[in-house]
């Protein structure tokens, strides 16, 4: 389940929050380009994206966004620094295999990044792992050990730990518990984290 | 839709080999009509063997070979868009090439003509377009040998392009590629009735010419679509003749397509243009092709297709990838499809969505910038 599917279209106007007007914007694992085409209507913003599934990639080119069809772990390097304003990674960060070297790459070739994850610290997924004794299972986490794409499972406090030891600059940080923004408790309350950096 | 070849003339055009042909003239089919801005025009650049003839049906009632992507309705609608496609330089459907009249003698030119290059073939399509006072295009397009075009266009003439269109195509002819080319030309070159070119007042090196479109057409399939076309289908025969004779299905079918491609393509020309697609190097004279493709300054749509193994998707993946090296938008997209190099041509279900998407969004934007 992607945070889009929880959130519907609420995800957007957050970080279209986040995106001032006309700037230039790349999107990894950028679907069928439904935000970047969001974003191109209602902010001007010059949209790019890079997304692996064939289909997908047709879907996206044919309602007219600029998108390279190639796995995003092996396909930014090409992208010269500063090539962009924001850099988004919604809800992959967890499935990528190197997340540090991605979301390096991300601040090398944008100003800024905007990275979505789930937080695998919220109390739910506690509660289950702590309950049932097996891997926790929940609606943003809904797979079998086996059939997960997750690989790498990070809470707020660690990415928080991550941004810290990395000097990353911690521009906005949102926090979400269904389609409801929180402020307190986040590592235990918050189901989706959204991260605004930049390089110090 | 009724299709009508023109020509157009120009006094002359400067050659990469430094020579100057002149009196050129240059077969041109166009469908749509071009509007009050002049801002609709998209140049379709043909592959190797392919003519101007690239929509609508002539008055033998003839398709177009691109008649599924190109025409009311279709990707490159005509019906929104002013559609221009012209016989390339050096070819026999009409534009100059070596079995025109050489102006100082009154006779074919046959070897005489100059060798030529992608780059010549594109400042004659230049030429035309701007006798159609056309400054700027909305968008080149082309497969194989067009998508060369396409992409020459995009650095020859950056002002003058708004978006470029190369399908199954490279930046450059490989080692492989100019090997199969090679074949080919080795095949006319050694049939008797070749002689040296001068061929026109006695008979074609029909032979020749057609191993060469035999060895052609292999490439343009794949293992996966010749399996499935012929297998190892006899011809008309229950059991093997024992002999060497026709025995497969595939060898009926190369035989019959290399004799039918006799009767309408010339066999100089065949060296020619394969010798300018060898020649055809994007980045010459430039320490990459990133570093080449800088000077453009349209956008992009690269496609590919799973199953080419003439132009393989890699070759497509290294523009883009040389692209986005300059930061310039490019959109990638590789097609499944198992009909190989002729995927361009025949499996367009997948194409049209792209093209008529990519389409849309430059003539919004150029809609948006009036």
């Amino acid at each position: 389940m992607k945070v889009h599917d929880v959130l519907g279209r609420r995800d957007y106007a957050l970080i279209s929050r986040l995106i001032p007007s006309n700037s230039r914007v790349l999107d990894l694992g950028c679907g069928d380009g439904a935000l970047l085409a969001f974003l191109q209507d209602t902010k001007g913003v010059d949209a790019r994206g890079i997304e692996m599934n064939p289909e997908l990639v047709q879907a996206a080119i044919a309602r007219g966004v600029s998108v390279y069809q190639g796995d995003l772990e092996d396909s930014l390097r090409e992208y010269p620094d500063g090539a962009f304003d924001y850099v988004l990674l919604s809800q992959t960060v967890q499935e990528t295999r190197r997340p540090l070297r991605v979301l390096t790459e991300m601040l090398r070739i944008g100003s800024h990044a905007i990275v979505a994850f789930p937080n695998f610290g919220h109390w739910g997924m506690r509660f289950s792992h702590l309950t049932s004794g097996r891997a926790p299972r929940t609606r943003l986490f809904p797979h079998a050990w086996y059939a997960s794409p997750n690989i790498h499972f990070l809470t707020v406090l660690d990415f928080e730990d991550l941004a810290r030891e990395q000097d990353w600059v911690v521009e906005n940080r949102l926090f979400l518990s269904g389609t409801r923004r929180i402020t307190r408790l986040p590592n235990l309350r918050a189901e989706i984290a959204v991260y605004s950096l930049k390089r110090k | 839709m009724i299709s009508e070849l023109k020509t157009a003339g120009f006094s002359e055009l400067a050659l990469d080999n430094g020579e100057t042909l002149h009196d050129v003239e240059v077969a041109y089919e166009t469908y749509g009509a071009l509007n009050e801005r002049k801002s609709n025009a998209i140049l379709i650049a043909h592959a190797f063997t392919g003519d101007a003839h690239a929509a609508g049906a002539d008055d033998e009632g003839k398709p177009g070979w691109w008649v599924s992507m190109v025409g009311p309705g279709k990707a490159f609608d005509t019906d929104r868009y002013f559609v221009i496609c012209s016989n390339v330089l050096g070819g026999c459907r009409g534009t100059t090439g070596p079995s025109s009249p050489d102006p100082a003698t009154g006779k074919p030119y046959g070897m005489s003509f100059p060798v030529i290059t992608i780059g010549d073939m594109v400042r004659l399509q230049q030429k035309l377009v701007q006798s159609l006072g056309i400054t700027r295009l909305m968008a080149v397009a082309g497969g194989s040998m067009g998508g060369m075009q396409a992409l020459e266009w995009a650095v020859s003439f950056p002002g003058a392009v708004y978006a470029c269109i190369p399908i199954a195509t490279t930046g450059r002819h490989t080692a492989q590629q100019i090997a199969f080319n090679e074949v080919g030309r080795q095949a006319i070159v050694a049939d008797p009735d070749f002689q040296d070119g001068s061929y026109y007042d006695t008979k074609p090196p029909a032979r020749g010419l057609a191993v060469a479109r035999m060895v052609g057409h292999i490439t343009y399939m794949s293992d996966a679509s010749m399996r499935e076309k012929f297998g190892r289908r006899l011809r008309g025969r229950e059991e093997f003749s024992y002999g060497f004779g026709v025995d497969f299905e595939v060898e009926s079918y190369l035989r019959y397509r290399g004799s039918q491609f006799v009767g309408r393509f010339d066999a100089n020309s065949y060296l020619y243009i394969t010798k300018a697609m060898d020649y055809f190097d994007l980045a010459a004279g430039f320490p990459s092709l990133g570093a080449s493709l800088e000077r453009a300054k349209c956008r992009f749509l690269v496609i590919s297709f799973t199953s080419d193994w003439l132009y393989p998707s890699y070759q497509s993946l290294e523009i883009a990838n040389a692209l986005r090296s300059r930061n310039h938008d490019v959109t990638y997209c590789e097609l499944t499809s198992t009909y190989g190099h002729d995927a361009f041509l025949v499996d367009v279900a997948e194409q049209t969505g792209i093209v008529r998407g990519f389409l849309a969004r430059c003539e919004r934007e150029l809609e948006d910038a009036k």
